[in-house]
């Protein structure tokens, strides 16, 4: 058990990285508090696995400490920084039956076959593999191979954070439920840290009780799921969480106001003094049809259910929002009004006021 | 649903029948032909029954080729299997010297078999050979032409160099399909380096290792060019293998009757041998 600190993190693949982009991972601060159970979320090749794997030690970085706790863990090899890692693609030792599967870190560690016995027993039980132990591993399904890699991390005794890269990716979609309620389940049973790669947003929701969102090799920010979804701090996360994602539009800025088409829009923060591409970011649960407001011309409307997704075209650009089911919705032009305790001002896609700040 | 007769296809199919037909199925009829009767030329032939497979059976130059034969085989199994094995799993597995390794490995390979043989023969003569002359200066007494232990050595030592290469290569090539992430997780499980090879590497490896020992089983179980160009069987008959036995009888001879129940006897312990090897080593892995 312990609490990871990234210390100003970097890494790059390259020997000698010159700009920004050589940057697989851009400087990084950020501490993970014992026993959390975090997601690390980004589109494909925003660093998140790089960042996973300089926790775990299967890289080095190029910059910057890694502590846990207060013991520095940097130059260490992962098989002494006492973490259990789940790979993309279930990892099992074909030869060896389940029960051997799960009993190979602790043999190779030297424990004693009693406490082996035990300790496999236990997580056996707990991943629903006790059926299975006198079974060859390599006659299992992927959701099989994905519980006994995990059920690796799970033996040891003396884990400080197991961490999972995107694990779910190759399981059957009705057992990814089922798998990843059985991962929260086990966060309950066992007061370890987990750090979950993914690039779901549902995962990442359900799993994680706070979420780091990745993009280009930086954190744009960190959060539980609740401030990821009501303050996004960058319009990445407006974009990638929440479904459809928030809107962006283009918009002008006069004394700290902002103004589409010469309309004033009330928000909630006020722009930056610094000059930048200005833009106004609400999610279209924040929008809604009024008497007055924005001027806009409905283009397509898309039945979602409870709610139908409505898209307009305003000065600013597309806007989308949700109607619900039974809700009027004008045939052509119409007038939008944002709700303005939820509607801000990004300057270069960052939050008004907290610049490249995650 | 009826479904259309198309004798069309036979035209497709005819010229690797005929193919076949010449290259394999009568040569081999011709044999059997041979084998149940004795002729004493002007194409005239007896009846001669299993008489010639029972003599072939019982003499004790039969068993004796056989036991050369066996022994030959196994020495080089063991040898260049394990050692094919390590040099696949010392290796780079990225980076420039993969393909310099790759080439120098597939070196030995595309010699001529005769060329092996005759390159063998130079290199370990006594008085002007590199390996012979070395061996004699440092204070062995080395002559494969006179001593048959040196004529054994220097045989195993020929075919070894000529073919562990397929081994590693085949070896190597199972090895560089192992995903990193099971390395990752190895390493996560604190596996040590024997561990990783026992439970990752070796069991990863097990259908090519399979296929490098049938291939090499049947190789060496055929092998004739450069064992005949190399020592001719001698000294006295200490090296003749199967294959140079059966050359004196058919062509030596001209017992064609003996001949041809050996060749038939050889070939059906070549796959006897192979049959079996193949089926225990693939059991279990229908489940």
């Amino acid at each position: 058990m312990a609490r990871i600190t990234l210390k100003n993190l970097k890494h790059a693949y390259m020997p000698n990285p010159v700009n920004d982009e050589d940057w697989a991972l851009k400087e990084l601060n950020l501490d993970w508090d014992d026993g959390g159970a975090y997601a690390l979320l980004g589109p494909s090749g925003c660093g998140k696995t790089t960042l996973l794997n300089l926790i775990s030690g299967l890289l080095t970085p190029s910059h910057g400490s890694i502590l846990f706790d207060d013991h520095d863990v940097t130059g260490l090899p992962p098989e002494q920084r006492k973490i259990a890692q789940v790979f993309q693609f279930p990892v099992v030792y074909d030869t060896m039956t389940v029960y051997d599967n799960l009993a190979f870190p602790l043999r190779n560690r030297g424990v004693d076959e009693t406490t082996v016995n035990k300790r496999v027993l236990e997580v056996a039980e707990m991943n629903d593999l006790t059926a299975t132990l006198g079974n060859r591993a390599s006659g299992l399904t992927a959701d099989g191979k994905q519980k006994i890699s995990l059920g690796r991390g799970l033996v040891r005794t003396d884990v400080n954070a197991i961490l999972f890269d995107e694990p779910l990716t190759v399981i059957d979609p009705h057992l990814k439920f089922q798998l990843r309620s059985k991962l929260k389940e086990l966060h309950t049973r066992v007061p370890n840290t987990m750090i979950y790669v993914t690039h779901d947003q549902t995962e990442a929701i359900t799993f994680a009780d706070k979420v780091v969102v990745m993009n280009v090799g930086e954190v744009v920010q960190v959060g539980t799921p609740k401030e990821l979804f009501e303050e996004p701090h960058h319009t990445f996360v407006g974009h990638f969480i929440g479904s459809p994602g928030m809107n962006v539009l283009g918009c002008e800025v006069k004394n700290g106001q902002a103004y589409i088409a010469g309309k004033r829009i009330q928000t909630a923060n006020k722009a930056s003094a610094k000059a930048g591409k200005s833009e106004i970011g609400v999610r279209p649960e924040f929008v809604k049809f009024a008497g007055r407001g924005l001027e806009a011309r409905v283009v397509k409307v898309s039945d979602a259910g409870r709610f139908s997704v409505v898209e307009a075209d305003s000065a600013g650009g597309r806007v989308r929002l949700l109607v619900e089911e039974g809700g009027a919705i004008p045939s052509d032009s119409a007038h939008l009004e944002f709700d303005p305790t939820a509607t801000r001002i990004y300057t270069d896609g960052w939050l008004a006021g907290r610049e490249g700040q995650p | 649903m009826n479904k259309t007769v198309n004798q069309k296809a036979w035209f497709f199919v005819a010229p690797v029948l005929i193919l076949v037909a010449f290259n394999a199925i009568v040569p081999l009829m011709t044999v059997v032909n041979y084998s149940v009767q004795e002729t004493f030329g002007d194409n005239v032939f007896f009846w001669a029954g299993l008489r010639w497979f029972e003599e072939i059976l019982r003499s004790p130059r039969f068993h004796d080729a056989l036991g050369r034969q066996l022994f030959f085989t196994g020495t080089i199994l063991a040898i260049e299997i394990p050692l094919g094995v390590i040099i696949a799993l010392a290796m780079p597995r990225k980076g420039p010297w993969v393909s310099v390794c790759l080439v120098l490995m597939a070196m030995p390979l595309l010699i001529p078999w005769n060329v092996v043989g005759a390159m063998w023969n130079i290199f370990g003569l006594p008085e002007l050979g590199l390996l012979g002359k070395t061996l004699n200066m440092i204070g062995f007494d080395y002559n494969y032409t006179r001593q048959p232990g040196d004529a054994w050595f220097t045989l195993i030592l020929m075919d070894v160099w000529h073919w562990t290469s397929l081994v590693v290569l085949l070896a190597y090539a199972g090895l560089v399909s192992i995903p990193d992430a099971y390395y990752q997780a190895a390493r996560i499980d604190g596996a040590s380096s024997w561990a990783i090879f026992r439970y990752i590497q070796l069991p990863k490896m097990k259908r090519v290792l399979t296929i490098a020992v049938l291939l090499r089983f049947m190789d060496s179980f055929n092998i004739y060019t450069e064992p005949s160009v190399l020592t001719g069987g001698g000294p006295g008959n200490s090296t003749t293998l199967l294959s140079l036995d059966l050359v004196k009888i058919a062509l030596g001879q001209f017992d064609l009757g003996p001949a041809a129940a050996m060749s038939l006897i050889y070939f059906l312990v070549i796959l006897l041998f192979s049959w079996i090897f193949y089926t225990v080593m693939t059991r279990g892995e229908e489940q």
